[in-house]
């Protein structure tokens, strides 16, 4: 049997709109109980919901380990913000922060704001690619402290450790530094959804992305389409074992004994049939094996149409069966959502100096 | 007297950049680590206090707002230490307490209403409606340079666009029916322009608190228009904060022809008046002014002193010894506004450092503000109740030194003295911050 790589799985959280933190406390802990990699909960201006950041920064002291990905709007949102507000979020949980770059392309959307009209959806991912750029240097823009939590200020004016990153993007420029210190994961994981995305997104997953969330009709297309990544990535310059490739699929735990309720099967006419299973979680965990056993993908990001109903089935039927069969952890060795996922504590790119020893 | 005593009201602000200087308590973890604000909010929760403020992290600037001038930041020389995103950082704690409110600083100038409200209302459904917003208009020129949008253009504009800014922000939680039925809405003003549907039902608390930092005629006017809670600065001994309270208060409130539209469209209720206030605990009287004048030593660092100077001085003094006379330089054409001038604050540093004969750094820690309580937990609860039964504040907005320990020794020895006054709650009765606050839930204008 040929060495297999690590498998890892998430789960969507996104149902019916709820606002009160103890639904999403105790799906996220069921997760948790399952050993995932980590959650996401997506977010739109377009429809109700609340803010999908807030949430998860709600569920954090619930939870310990499992990781907490929002989605993140890049369009009307600023860029400063959305690094403040992920970097805090991977301060309260402790390292277990992601994002999930999102855009709002809608008119709808853009009238709510009444800044500019809506743009085409290649031209909003070319700036949310400069958004997860200047994300990521304002991150770095406070070096870590060290020894001593705080880094000891010169006596000129505390200005060390301090960079400013004078980014400037298309339509936005971010000066730097950032209020906020650099996250105990360095950088948060920065997470690039393909769908829709076109060929904009995929350039800057390749680019920016730590984790990429795909579909696919059958392994073969799941497997070239993470083989171009980590050529994109390659082509970046980066190490395309840096990336890691989840099969996104919507999953109908409901069978036959109960249809879908009223809006639920909204899921399988918007995504197709290619990556919607319907059946049940044994089932869905021999498929889960057999595409991860061909090497398709790094792993399956799993999206309910009905979390409240079939996460549990999820997690205590196809999770608890692929640990059975050895295939997936029982457990979080790591604290951190970039140990989860296998990735390296990326370096500050403005720190020259030897991080190691006493703040100069 | 037989009366009932008037309800005093306690809130805590997190130490922030203006305190950057102030000594972790080393019982403490880190500065950042999410264990230093639970402590601090599990703190303030036993101590029944009204809620937890955090400045924000966008704006480092002091100026008009809660950071004295003197310790404030610069855009240029931002917070050593660096702290969280505060709407962030209350949806976490908020689930690791369950009657505090939690009040997070955000700007009107480098944010969108839409955005802001929607964070705002997410935050008061998390917490089961604890939430508030302290609406900071002070501008740093520089802050502007991280952010999109160029948000005010100037001083006298500030206001006009805060209070848009806020009245915009209502109409967008009150957008939805009670009944949970959204509706379109149109805003259209000089500042923003919004079309389209809220994503978040009202909120708990309709709409959460608004608070309103400053001590001049624009930003009483603005709270009193616009918020629910004034804080006002550490005012001088003599001058008091009675003349505030009073004038701001009961009157400021009173409709009138040039109360701004948001006023008239909510119901009357009390603007709650606080002071910020700094307080030291000791055994004795002497004790206590003792570590008073230790932690004013300690906060004024002698980069932290530079820092005072420059932005007085409107330039780089980096070159200049903490422990040396002051610049014999002027100020430059970027000094703080009054501080150039024969009658200005520069001339007047000169002199009180000539005369006492001090370096720049005793100069600073002489002319920064003392601290409003200073004495034995006894003198010190007296000293809180009599200012609230004179009528000078609703209450304090209290930064505990050294933090978050101060805060653990002022829950344990003064608040119990207040309770046994019946001046201070005995319990919290209601679940959310406006029922602490004692303010109505606001009209639902459909």
């Amino acid at each position: 049997m040929s060495p297999t790589r690590p498998l890892h799985l998430a789960v969507a959280l996104d149902g019916p709109a709820r606002y009160d933190a103890q639904h999403y406390a105790r799906l996220t802990g069921l997760a948790e109980r399952g050993a995932l990699d980590f959650v996401t909960l997506g977010d739109s201006f377009a429809r109700p919901g609340p803010d999908a950041l807030a949430v998860l920064a709600c569920v954090a002291p619930t939870t310990h380990r499992i990781g907490l990905v929002p989605t993140v709007t890049t369009t009307h949102t600023e860029p400063f913000h959305v690094s403040t507000a992920v970097a805090t979020l991977d301060w309260v949980s402790q390292g277990r922060a992601g994002w999930s770059v999102g855009v709002s392309a809608t008119d709808a959307e853009a009238r709510l704001f009444g800044r500019r009209p809506a743009a085409p959806c290649q031209a909003l991912w070319r700036e949310a690619g400069e958004v997860a750029d200047a994300v990521a240097r304002l991150w770095d823009s406070r070096e870590d402290a060290t020894g001593a939590r705080t880094p000891a200020p010169d006596r000129a004016g505390g200005r060390s450790g301090l960079h400013r990153i004078d980014f400037q993007g298309a339509a936005f420029r971010v000066r730097g530094p950032s209020t906020v210190p650099r996250p105990p994961q360095g950088r948060p994981v920065t997470v690039v959804d393909l769908t829709g995305a076109g060929d904009a997104g995929r350039r800057v997953a390749g680019r920016h992305a730590d984790v990429v969330l795909v579909r696919a009709r059958d392994p073969e297309e799941a497997s070239a389409l993470r083989t171009a990544l980590r050529r994109e990535a390659a082509a970046r310059g980066r190490d395309p074992e840096s990336l890691r490739v989840l099969l996104s699929l919507a999953v109908d735990l409901g069978g036959r004994e109960s249809a879908p309720g009223p809006g639920l099967d909204a899921g399988r006419r918007r995504r197709g049939p290619a990556s919607y299973y319907s059946g049940g979680p044994v089932r869905l965990a021999e498929q889960l094996a057999r595409w991860h056993r061909g090497g398709a993908v790094d792993g399956f990001h799993l999206a309910p149409i009905a979390p409240h109903r079939d996460l549990e089935r999820i997690v205590n039927g196809t999770v608890a069966l692929l640990q059975h069969r050895g295939l997936f952890r029982t457990f979080h060795p790591g604290g951190t959502l970039r140990e989860h996922l296998g990735l390296a504590r990326p370096a500050n790119r403005y720190t020259t100096a030897p991080t190691r020893g006493v703040s100069v | 007297m037989t009366a009932v005593p008037r309800p005093m009201h306690l809130a805590v602000l997190c130490p922030g950049a203006d305190d950057a200087a102030v000594p972790a308590d080393p019982r403490s973890a880190g500065r950042i680590d999410f264990a230093f604000f639970e402590r601090l909010a599990r703190t303030a929760e036993r101590g029944l206090f009204d809620f937890l403020l955090l400045t924000g992290g966008e704006l480092l600037t002091g100026g008009e707002g809660l950071c004295p001038p003197e310790h404030g930041e610069r855009g240029d020389s931002p917070d050593p230490v660096g702290r969280p995103e505060p709407i962030t950082l209350l949806s976490a704690l908020a689930a690791v307490t369950e009657r505090l409110g939690l009040a997070a600083t955000a700007a009107p100038a480098v944010n969108e209403p839409y955005e802001l409200a929607r964070r705002l209302a997410s935050l008061d459904h998390l917490s089961g409606g604890r939430a508030a917003w302290h609406v900071a208009t002070a501008a740093d020129p520089r802050a502007g340079e991280n952010f999109r949008r160029d948000g005010p253009s100037g001083r006298a504009d500030r206001y006009a666009h805060a209070e848009e800014f806020v009245r915009a922000a209502r109409r967008l939680w009150d957008s939805w029916t009670p009944d949970g039925v959204p509706r379109r809405l149109a805003h259209s003003g000089r500042h923003f322009t919004i079309a389209g549907e809220f994503t978040v039902p009202r909120s708990p608390q309709g709409h959460p608190v608004v608070i309103h930092a400053g001590d001049s005629a624009d930003a009483r006017e603005f709270a009193a228009s616009a918020a629910d809670v004034l804080v006002t600065r550490h005012g001088p001994p003599a001058a008091g904060t009675s003349r505030i309270s009073r004038a701001s208060g009961p009157d400021a409130r009173a409709p009138g022809p040039d109360r701004s539209r948001a006023a008239q469209d909510r119901s009357p209720g009390g603007l709650r008046v606080l002071r910020k206030a700094a307080f030291v605990l000791g055994s004795g009287d002497a004790e206590a002014q003792e570590r008073a004048a230790e932690i004013r030593r300690q906060r004024i660092s002698p980069q932290c002193a530079i820092r005072a100077l420059e932005r007085i001085w409107g330039r780089d003094l980096s070159a200049y010894d903490p422990d040396g006379p002051l610049p014999a330089i002027d100020p430059g054409p970027a000094a703080a506004p009054g501080a150039g001038g024969p009658s200005g604050t520069a001339a007047r540093w000169r002199a009180l450092a000539e005369a006492k004969g001090l370096s720049i750094r005793q100069t600073v820690i002489e002319t920064s503000g003392r601290q409003s309580f200073i004495g034995t937990p006894r003198a010190v609860a007296d000293a809180m109740a009599d200012s609230v039964a004179r009528g000078a504040a609703d209450g304090f907005v209290l930064t505990p030194s050294p933090a978050p320990g101060g805060l653990d020794d002022f829950v344990a020895q003064v608040v119990p003295l207040l309770q046994e006054r019946g001046v201070f709650r005995p319990r919290y009765t209601g679940a959310t911050l406006r029922s602490h606050l004692g303010l109505p839930e606001p009209v639902w204008n459909g």
